[in-house]
């Protein structure tokens, strides 16, 4: 095993962000099998290599912009799994005051410009943030995620081009799970990566092996740099997720043969078993880590449940400013 | 009364978007082709020059990237103005529009603003053909989350557009292409007038005539007509269409007992059918002497032909016979 070039305390944080992720998706799942959730959700549990790599590259004062799959990024980007799972369950005291649901989850403090239920619909508006960025001489970046689907959009083009002329901070990072709802990447387009699409723009291009913290890591850093100061980057993470589409998924257009090989690949596990075979972590450290993961989605359950209902009264509340 | 000089209607904007750009240094202008040439009907004519190529953005044709540019970069801080060529074109950005300005701060409770101003040209007259002439304001009406603004003058152009610059709210601002040239006194001072508030244009005690953009001085030009015959025409330009000015629009109807409300857009679910809902839901009408009438455009496309193009939008002949209709009861 060779050495990590990461600070140890910086890997474990990673470690724990995933942790986090997972055990809030897969708390959320259960709250909804429970019939405790109102809506539907959309889980990147396996994806969350990707949320966590990418964000570990961003200052705090940076700015993502999010999916419809989009717990992982807003955790990974610092947000309060409390408000998270009181938005999740349309409390007064979620994040958008129940406004707006796993889907729609926003934390604007902290850079996070929100999920987005529109496939690719955060692309053009990533481009104003870059803009923005650039206008006011700022030196941050903005990382807009999008799945494979999105790809296909024409706002995936418009946006690219646009960064791409004006040279915007910003980082265009592909989260390519195989499948848009149930098309296959492999049926949506005729080349193997959609990095490759960024040679039609004049920008750089790569893809990683999403399931790879690290590598997702290093490749957004590189990106990242360039965001600030040169322009954009499309950067493309091969990943994969568990569970279905949402939650209406009967899941008719893979075998399980091909979601336990990916299983097999795990992120979690992965980073894990890495930490532990380069002496930074002991299996019972990994373990607790992994307990207080769950306990902070306990509690942030907890606090969720004790929140109020909206008021009806409010519901045309902050339509303006 | 504050100094006025006459300018046109594409004068006034430019006017508005000047001072107000040397005002705040966070106003820029994204749009195609509004930089070396002017823009499709020069309204941003020599912006360029002063403002440089950094606020004043020619951008690729990528309707939807630039819209969603505008909502990015007025959540992060700048207050962007985006010139949509031809209204038609709006159809473009629809998902950025109305799924995104309008709703991303109702979705996030309130979190985030998006203090942006699109500005695009509509309706017909120009034989531009039904891609090119349309009135499609109706469809953002019907959006929370967004504010609709249609200036008939250019005094209003100028009040309005430095109100909507200044708005928190995305405002969708609508100019009518034959109203550019036409000409009217403008405060040289860069005072917003309020979005929401209707303006009477000629006071009048026997009709109410809403009308809305061109159909304005056509309504005007109508009410000079019938005076002569002893009818008192009040016309009544509600300037915003959402919010819609209703307690004016409800006491010039209880004064006046009847209404004829005169839009360009296609007359099915256009405005006039909210103006008249509105009167009919109020009080006022137990003051109506009349049917409420509407005038609105054809239910076709905006066809190419002179003639036809005519035909498909009220004319001053039409509000005039449609004053007499009701008139006469």
């Amino acid at each position: 095993m060779k050495t990590l070039p990461i600070p140890a305390e910086r890997l474990v944080a990673m470690l724990q962000a995933m942790l986090l992720i997972r055990a809030f998706e897969e708390r959320a799942e259960e709250l909804y099998a429970l019939g405790r959730v109102h809506g539907t959700m959309h889980l990147s549990i396996g994806q969350e290599a990707v949320a966590t790599g990418v964000c570990a590259a961003l200052r705090p004062d940076d700015y993502v912009l999010s999916t419809h799959r989009g717990h992982g990024h807003c955790l990974a980007k610092g947000a309060d799994p409390r408000l998270m799972m009181a938005e999740f369950l349309g409390k007064e005291t979620g994040y958008c005051r129940g406004r707006g649901g796993s889907m729609h989850i926003a934390d604007v403090r902290s850079g996070n410009l929100g999920a987005n239920g529109i496939v690719a619909g955060g692309l053009p508006i990533a481009t104003g943030v870059g803009l923005s960025i650039q206008l006011r001489k700022s030196s941050q970046v903005c990382v807009a995620f999008f799945g494979d689907g999105a790809a296909n959009e024409g706002a995936f083009h418009e946006s690219l081009n646009l960064a791409a002329i004006w040279d915007l901070p910003v980082v265009f990072v592909a989260e390519n799970n195989q499948y848009a709802m149930s098309m296959p990447v492999r049926k949506s387009m005729r080349i193997e990566r959609i990095s490759d699409r960024a040679a039609a723009y004049g920008i750089p291009g790569e893809t990683v092996d999403g399931t790879d913290v690290l590598a997702v890591h290093a490749a957004a850093g590189k990106a990242v740099d360039h965001a600030r100061g040169r322009g954009p980057t499309l950067l493309e993470c091969v990943t994969y997720r568990y569970k279905g589409h949402s939650k209406s998924d009967r899941q008719r257009y893979r075998t399980r043969e091909e979601v336990d090989a990916w299983r097999q690949r795990d992120p979690i596990a992965q980073f894990r078993s890495r930490l532990i075979a380069s002496g930074l972590l002991s299996e019972q450290d990994a373990g607790l880590l992994e307990a207080e993961a769950r306990t902070a989605i306990e509690d942030a359950v907890q606090f969720a449940e004790q929140g109020p209902e909206p008021d009806p009264a409010t519901v045309v509340d902050s339509v303006y400013a | 009364m504050p100094a006025t000089r006459a300018l046109s209607y594409a004068e006034a904007i430019r006017e508005a978007l000047r001072q107000e750009m040397r005002a705040d240094g966070r106003v820029v202008l994204l749009g195609e082709d509004i930089g070396v040439y002017g823009g499709a009907f020069g309204v941003t004519d020599g912006l360029l020059e002063e403002f440089g190529a950094s606020r004043v953005r020619d951008t690729p044709i990528s309707e939807a990237a630039i819209t969603g540019c505008a909502i990015g970069s007025a959540m992060t801080g700048l207050r962007p103005v985006l010139e949509i060529q031809f209204m038609d074109f709006i159809t473009l950005c629809m998902e950025q529009l109305v799924l995104q300005a309008a709703k991303v701060r109702y979705m996030f409770g309130g979190t985030t603003e998006v203090p942006m101003v699109l500005r695009t040209p509509a309706g017909a007259g120009t034989g531009a053909a039904a891609q090119h002439s349309g009135s499609l304001e109706s469809w953002f009406v019907h959006v929370p989350g967004l504010k609709v603004v249609a200036p008939s003058t250019p005094a209003d152009a100028k009040g309005l557009l430095l109100a909507a610059i200044r708005d928190p709210n995305p405002v969708i601002f609508v100019e009518h292409k034959l109203l550019y040239r036409t000409r009217g006194p403008v405060p040289e001072d860069a005072d917003a007038l309020p979005l929401g508030t209707a303006d009477v244009k000629r006071e009048g005690t026997d009709v109410t005539v809403v009308a809305t953009g061109v159909m304005v001085p056509r309504a005007l030009a109508a009410a000079e007509k019938v005076a002569g015959e002893g009818i008192s025409v009040e016309v009544l330009d509600p300037r915003t269409l959402r919010p819609l000015d209703t307690d004016t629009l409800v006491a010039s109807a209880r004064k006046t007992g009847r209404v004829v409300v005169v839009y360009e857009a296609v007359k099915t679910l256009g405005i006039g059918a909210e103006v008249a809902a509105r009167i009919a839901e109020s009080d006022a009408f137990y003051h109506l002497r009349a049917p409420i009438l509407r005038l609105g455009g054809a239910e076709s496309p905006i066809p190419y032909n002179r003639t036809l193009e005519r035909a498909a939008i009220p004319q001053e002949e039409d509000i005039v016979a449609a004053v007499r209709r009701v008139v006469a009861g």
